[in-house]
């Protein structure tokens, strides 16, 4: 097989190489090689760093983390299809049929959109093909609800791959996290077609399962008024209880509903070495702290009912665990030092929780908390080493 | 003088752009460009301003202490600025009244008071009136693509011409492009193509 594919690419290279017909398409034959195979190619000048691992297998690597949540999402858009419009009889295969019919096209398009930017930008400035897009064109799908219009994907997808990333020079140049910019033009484009009661496609005119309302546990706190039961009662008997979600199989982005897809995507980033446990861990305990101090406020004025909230519930609630295991540590936009790594990921959780209980406006807060956050990392990088150098210097002139 | 007249009206039209390579006049591109008819009336505005403001400085400008200059420069511009905020009144009311205080605002426009500095206190009447149409030009060229994306994009007409399809208006106005930050979305990526194009770089 590798043989196979070795001739294959030796066969094609004269036509790309300078003097070749196709060399203004050299970048795509690069990507081909560098996919298939590993190229003999090395870095022209010195240092060499020898290392299994390159900017292709990082990138795979995300992917690979992010196909449970993917998987699971898919199965559970095609559930709540089929639960919320009563189809009888559903079994399995036909919730995972319904589901790869509502979300397939969504990640489709996504992908072949992005990969024309991609690719445009990178014959244009001839650039080797990145595979940054992989994941972006796959991370941007699973923010949004089953039923956003491909068109709107196609339109936020070119606005993240173009303004979130192009413009700043491509991939490792990005001061803003792709998908989530993309995420962040359709929340102001469209806010109609990816806020409110999205979450589960309904059939026009057709039967509707009974008690059926399609609110997330945050639109219900949203929603909700204080009341003499608390709000863990009034969840539980909407059907969210831990276990449910934790397992999640309730209305929501494709991608965020269930913890376990998501914590099998931090294992492999946390055993490959990819994300940052520094952020994963003190986003929790940003999380941890704010909740707890505004649970203390709870039913005080200009507080929704959300703050009642233990910190577990809102950890395991909306979108803030996919936020902060697959955005928030996204190596190119977060924070590069390491003590701003644990101010990072303090303030993502810190600030999530504060805008979710107090924020009329905004039920949830992850994407924007997370790219204003990208907007402060240099900020906070830069303070890191300036009082590093500071430290430093005491020991010269002592 | 050597500058040709081909030269003063060709050149703010792109290489030398008031707003895309200049960056002037930036706070009214933002303003009224939702709209195609907006920002056609802001163009011939801001450029019949430009163009006469140009002419009558020019005229004056062997007359005119430099040390109080400007207090005359801004007493022409005004006066001419009042003279179109009340034609716009008189005729086309519907249309000042979506302009609000932008026509009166043309005052501050920096790109009026520029070329009174720049252009026709050293040259001609003649010269000095193309050159002034020329930047009018130049301004109405960027405010109408502005205009033109943003009103198709949000709104999906141009010129109150319907031309998306109704599913396109289903999800309602696309919310970013009928705000401030489309108009600097549209703006920001107008300079990055045309500075590619003509390959002005700013470096330091």
């Amino acid at each position: 097989m590798k043989k196979l594919l070795e001739r294959h690419i030796e066969w094609l290279r004269p036509f790309f190489q300078p003097g070749g017909k196709l060399q203004w398409l050299y970048p795509l034959h690069e990507a081909n090689e560098t996919f298939l195979l590993t190229p003999a190619e090395v870095t022209h000048g010195a240092p060499h760093v020898r290392d299994q691992i390159d900017l292709k297998r990082v990138m795979i690597m995300v992917v690979l983390a992010l196909i449970p949540a993917t998987l699971f999402g898919i199965y559970n858009a095609g559930y709540q299809f089929n639960l919320a419009n009563v189809v009888e009889g559903a079994d399995f295969w036909d919730h995972v049929i319904k589901g790869l019919w509502l979300c397939l096209p969504i990640i489709l398009v996504s992908y072949a959109v992005g990969g024309f930017w991609e690719v445009l930008f990178a014959l244009i400035r001839k650039h080797p093909v990145s595979e940054g897009f992989l994941v972006t064109g796959l991370l941007f799908p699973l923010t949004l609800p089953p039923t956003q219009p491909l068109w709107q994907v196609a339109m936020g997808v070119t606005f993240g791959t173009v303004i979130g990333k192009e413009i700043f020079g491509g991939t490792g140049f990005n001061v803003l996290n792709p998908a989530l910019t993309a995420r962040a033009f359709l929340y102001f484009a469209y806010p109609v077609s990816i806020s409110g009661d999205v979450w589960v496609p309904l059939v026009k005119g057709g039967p509707i399962a009974e008690g059926f309302s399609g609110a997330t546990p945050l639109g219900i706190g949203a929603a909700a008024s204080v009341g003499t039961e608390s709000f863990v009662d009034t969840l539980s008997n909407a059907g969210y209880t831990l276990k449910t979600l934790f397992f999640g199989l309730h209305p929501g982005s494709i991608g965020e509903t269930s913890m376990v897809a998501i914590l099998i995507g931090l294992v492999i980033l946390m055993i490959s070495g990819i994300a940052s446990w520094r952020i994963i861990l003190s986003g929790l305990l940003g999380l941890t702290f704010a909740s707890t101090i505004f649970q203390h406020f709870a039913g005080g004025p200009n507080l929704k009912v959300l703050a009642e909230l233990p910190f577990y519930y809102q950890a395991m609630i909306g979108s803030f665990a996919f936020g902060l295991v697959f955005m928030a540590t996204d190596p190119v936009s977060a924070t590069a030092t390491n003590p701003g790594k644990w101010v990072y990921g303090f303030l993502i959780g810190a600030l999530i929780v504060a805008i979710r209980v107090s924020n009329p406006a905004y039920p949830e807060a992850t994407m924007l908390v997370i790219l204003f956050m990208n907007i402060m990392a240099p900020l906070i990088d830069h303070i890191v080493l300036q009082a590093h150098i500071k430290r430093r210097n005491r020991h010269v002139h002592a | 003088m050597a500058t040709s007249i081909k030269k003063v009206i060709v050149d703010p039209l792109s290489e030398n752009n008031p707003i895309t390579v200049q960056i002037l006049g930036i706070c009214s591109s933002l303003a009224v460009t939702t709209q195609v008819d907006t920002a056609f009336a802001m163009s011939v505005g801001l450029t019949l301003v430009t163009a006469f403001s140009n002419l009558v400085i020019s005229a004056m400008r062997n007359f005119i202490p430099s040390k109080i200059r400007i207090i005359i420069e801004l007493a022409v511009v005004s006066t001419l600025v009042i003279v179109t905020d009340q034609i716009l009144r008189a005729y086309f009311f519907e249309l000042s009244r979506q302009m609000s205080v932008f026509v009166g605002l043309i005052i501050t426009n920096c790109i009026v008071m520029g070329r009174l500095e720049a252009f026709a206190l050293q040259n001609p009447p003649g010269i000095s009136f193309l050159d002034g149409i020329g930047n009018g030009l130049g301004y109405s060229a960027i405010l109408m693509t502005v205009g033109s994306i943003r009103e198709i994009l949000g709104k999906g007409s141009w010129g109150g011409i319907v031309l998306m399809p109704q599913s396109y208006m289903d999800h309602g106005l696309n919310g970013l492009m009928v705000l401030a930050p489309g108009a600097f979305l549209c703006l920001g990526l107008i300079i990055w193509i045309q500075r590619t194009l003509i390959k002005k770089y700013e470096t330091d």
